[in-house]
């Protein structure tokens, strides 16, 4: 395997879990929501995941663990803000802080032992290609899950009625409360869908990329999903390009260390969230632009006048 | 595409029997009766408050009534929710449109309709329909990017859509150009021709006498009276409206006309709103003495306009704007109003007032830094001067009549038309030189209407160059001196009010001013 194929493979692996969680976010704020609790769902499916396959001895069986352990954070979320009405913002602090916690309590046990890790994908002929045979046909299965998740929701959100309900209760939930839609349950629906995909996210983390339990594994990456969701103004084609973009960043910041470039280790390893700052601010400037895909009630709760 | 009824003879649609509804302790509908007719246009009039909203809620199923029933084609029936009301055939075009700016004309049309109405090609259905109506829409269009007539199309086309039997109105002119008006006026009448009928509420009666063949007044919550507006007068109309005959505002015209206080040479301003309206080559002077009024439909740069002169939006390179002789471009809104100039901003709440603060704490944003009051209300170290604050509330309430539970009560428990007195007075008690007001009466009754309309030129009168910009045309005929038009960001010569008729500002609302309109295809 030549180096580029391997920083490439690299760059895909380390690009994966920062698109898990952020499609499923894109979707939530569509709606409306604004959750910033990405953090808490992610380790929270890291750690559940790990457990679960830890356990059984069947990764899948973790996968599936992982998803539904983050749905779970993800409607305590739902349950405090679209039913109790609390704070969205206060809300997805409180979870990441309290997923950081319940996550290292429940794997205080499984610190230090060994994971099970998902097989890739090995397609006969195909995935011994040169050159593109790893990098196309011979990824770990989340990777295709992430890509046709992304193609999904980019679907769902353009073509389908679905998706137009969606939008239309990001933008004005008074209008789409007013014409009969259901907005609260469509919020919850993409809360849960976000829970999901975080949780994937969580278990690509400790079932592939490390398939170990380490505490506070996801180490911010539900910050950067979160960044990602702006810098792609909540287009998912954008989204998959500054997932890849940001992984990119990571992953080279990494080898140039290795590689010993003068440049201090904590600068590097802050490239990615100094990206995120600068995208956010080129975004900024265009307002027009990114306003139009903007969901207008974003982070606002829905009480109807009834 | 209705289907005409072989009968005309006109039947009973809808009928309201003996309907309450109350909120807390308050009746905002006392025991009304109505009853709708096919083939008819149908007024509901009355005063803001006066329960015209909360009746056509309870009829659209948005509210369900306390007591009574409603009859539909002579059944009682439950109207349980909106979405039910449009399956029994009724449709309403709201005062504010729930449309979603984001979204294309068709989408937006698409999420009102029921599931068997959406299949097929929707759009080419809307293109067509809008243009058998004489209401062209394009349905790719962003929402964002329509005029507010526009927008109101699109509301009126989706309602359109469902075939309704019966076709409710809220204010549908309130937003229009007189000849937009007039173009929606010949659609209502072809569907009542074609057998709908139509409930009409406005304020403007010079319209409801023009194309409503019923009439139903409201106040308080009570019916008042049942009329034919054919044969009734405005006059007659106003008076059942508001109970006692309106206060008639007087104009003195004799007043003197002095020097310019305000001016605007070439202004230019793009907008700093996302859907906002760039100002192109504004120019206008407003003498002491003289009231200049910008006629001109919503969104169309008159915010834009009031927060460069305001001071919100400031240019310090500039030399556009001159207060008292002053260039003003770069002053911060104190330092506009140190020179003498008060603003009034078109929401009362949240921009002229904050809601949760008491009215002294209110006068203390908007006065602190004038040296118009008899000794400073910050006195620095020494705190703030509640005893003349208190004193000024007192005389604001009394000069203006803001009524009130408490002297010093909270802004947000106000009614509307008793903020509105409370924000303009503030500023008039000031006696400022240059005043400058974004929509000096909207959403307000005919009474609190026609005192601040009279304080406004009483204020003229004591020789203050005042600018307002209004939506409302018999405002501006009543206040006016001068008057100009705004559209699209631009801003006609001023002509005497004398000079103008209704038909000429119609043609200019609608761009006729504009260097750019044939570019623009208007």
């Amino acid at each position: 395997m030549s180096p580029y194929e391997a920083i490439l493979l690299t760059i895909i692996t380390a690009s994966t879990p920062l698109l898990l969680a952020a499609i499923g976010e894109l979707v939530v704020e569509r709606s409306g929501v604004l959750n910033l609790g990405i953090e808490g769902m992610m380790v929270m499916g890291a750690v559940c995941g790990f457990a679960a396959a830890h356990v059984t001895g069947s990764a899948w069986l973790g996968v599936i663990a992982a998803t539904f352990a983050g749905i779970a954070t993800s409607l305590l979320f739902g349950l405090l803000t679209q039913t109790l009405m609390t704070n969205q913002v206060a809300t997805g602090l409180a979870i990441t802080l309290l997923g950081l916690g319940l996550s290292g309590l429940i794997g205080s046990g499984f610190v230090g032992l060994p994971g099970v890790k998902l097989a890739n994908v090995s397609i006969p002929w195909l995935s011994d290609l040169p050159y593109v045979g790893r990098l196309i046909f011979g990824q770990d299965p989340l990777v295709y899950v992430s890509i046709a998740l992304t193609a999904a929701v980019a679907y769902t959100l353009n073509h389908t009625r679905m998706g137009l309900i969606i939008r239309a209760v990001g933008q004005n939930h008074a209008s789409a409360h007013a014409l009969g839609y259901r907005v609260v349950a469509v919020r919850y629906a993409c809360i849960a869908f976000g829970g999901a995909t975080s949780g994937l996210a969580g278990a690509y983390l400790s079932l592939v990329y490390t398939p170990q339990w380490i505490e506070n594994m996801t180490a911010g990456r539900g910050w950067i999903a979160l960044a990602l969701v702006v810098f792609s103004t909540w287009l998912p084609g954008r989204l998959a390009a500054g997932a890849y973009l940001f992984g990119g960043v990571w992953i080279l910041g990494l080898y140039a260390q290795g590689m010993g470039v003068g440049i201090p280790s904590q600068l590097l390893s802050s490239l990615p969230y100094v990206a995120t700052i600068l995208a956010l601010v080129i975004i900024s400037t265009n307002r027009r632009l990114s306003l139009i895909n903007t969901p207008a009630s974003l982070g606002q709760g829905f009480v109807p006048d009834r | 595409m209705l289907n005409k009824s072989n009968n005309n003879a006109p039947m009973t649609l809808l009928q309201v029997t003996n309907i309450s509804k109350k909120f807390g302790d308050f009746y905002a509908n006392d025991n009304l009766n109505l009853s709708i007719e096919t083939g008819k246009v149908h007024a509901l009039l009355g005063e803001n408050g006066a329960g015209k909203s909360t009746l056509v809620k309870m009829m659209y199923g948005a509210l369900q009534p306390t007591s009574g029933s409603i009859f539909w084609q002579g059944q009682e029936t439950l109207i349980a929710s909106p979405a039910h009301a449009r399956e029994l055939g009724i449709g309403m075009v709201f005062q504010h449109f729930s449309l979603f700016e984001a979204l294309t004309v068709a989408e937006n049309i698409s999420l009102a309709l029921p599931v068997q109405l959406r299949q097929g090609d929707l759009s080419q259905r809307i293109a067509d329909l809008s243009l058998d109506y004489g209401l062209p829409l394009n349905p790719a269009a962003l929402v964002a990017d329509l005029s507010v007539g526009e927008r109101q199309r699109i509301e009126i086309v989706r309602c359109l859509l469902q075939q309704p039997k019966l076709l409710i109105m809220d204010e549908p002119t309130a937003v229009l150009t007189p000849q937009e008006a007039q173009a929606l006026f010949s659609t209502l009448r072809r569907l009542v021709e074609e057998g709908c009928a139509v409930l009409y509420i406005s304020h403007r009666l010079e319209e409801v006498k023009q194309i409503c063949h019923d009439a139903t007044i409201l106040r308080h919550g009570k019916l008042v009276a049942e009329v034919d507006p054919k044969v009734e007068t405005a006059a007659t109309l106003a008076q059942l409206m508001v109970g006692s005959s309106v206060h008639q505002v007087s104009r003195n015209t004799n007043g003197e006309i002095g020097e310019v206080l305000l001016s605007l040479s070439h202004l230019y301003q793009s907008s700093s709103a996302p859907f906002g309206v760039d100002l192109v080559d504004v120019n206008l002077q407003v003498k002491s003495g003289e009231i200049l009024a910008i006629a001109g439909v919503a969104g169309n740069g008159q915010g834009e306009l009031f927060s460069v002169i305001s001071g919100e939006e400031r240019n310090p390179q500039q030399h556009f704007i001159s207060l008292l002789g002053q260039v003003s471009d770069g002053l911060n809104i104190n330092q506009r109003r140190l020179l003498g100039a008060a603003f009034v901003p078109e929401e009362r709440m949240g921009h002229g007032a904050v809601e949760h603060l008491s009215l002294t704490d209110n006068i203390l944003l908007s006065r602190h830094a004038c040296n118009d009051t008899e000794s400073p209300l910050d006195r620095g170290w020494f705190g703030i001067d509640r005893r003349q604050l208190a004193q000024l509330n007192k005389a604001i309430s009394i000069n203006y009549d803001v009524r009130k539970s408490r002297e010093d009560d909270v802004a947000g428990s106000l009614s509307g038309g008793n903020l509105q007195k409370f924000v303009v007075g503030r500023e008039l008690n000031r006696k400022p030189k240059v005043l400058v007001i974004n929509q000096p009466t909207w959403g307000v009754d005919a009474g609190a209407a026609a005192l601040i309309r009279q304080a406004v030129i009483d204020l003229s009168r004591q020789g203050s160059a005042i600018l307002i910009i209004s939506q409302d045309l018999d405002e501006i005929f009543e206040l006016a001196d001068t008057i100009a038009v705004i559209s699209r960001g631009q801003l006609s010569p001023s002509y005497a009010a004398s000079e103008l008729s209704r038909e000429k500002i119609g043609l200019m609302m609608a761009g006729s001013h504009e260097q750019t309109a044939q570019a623009a295809g208007a």
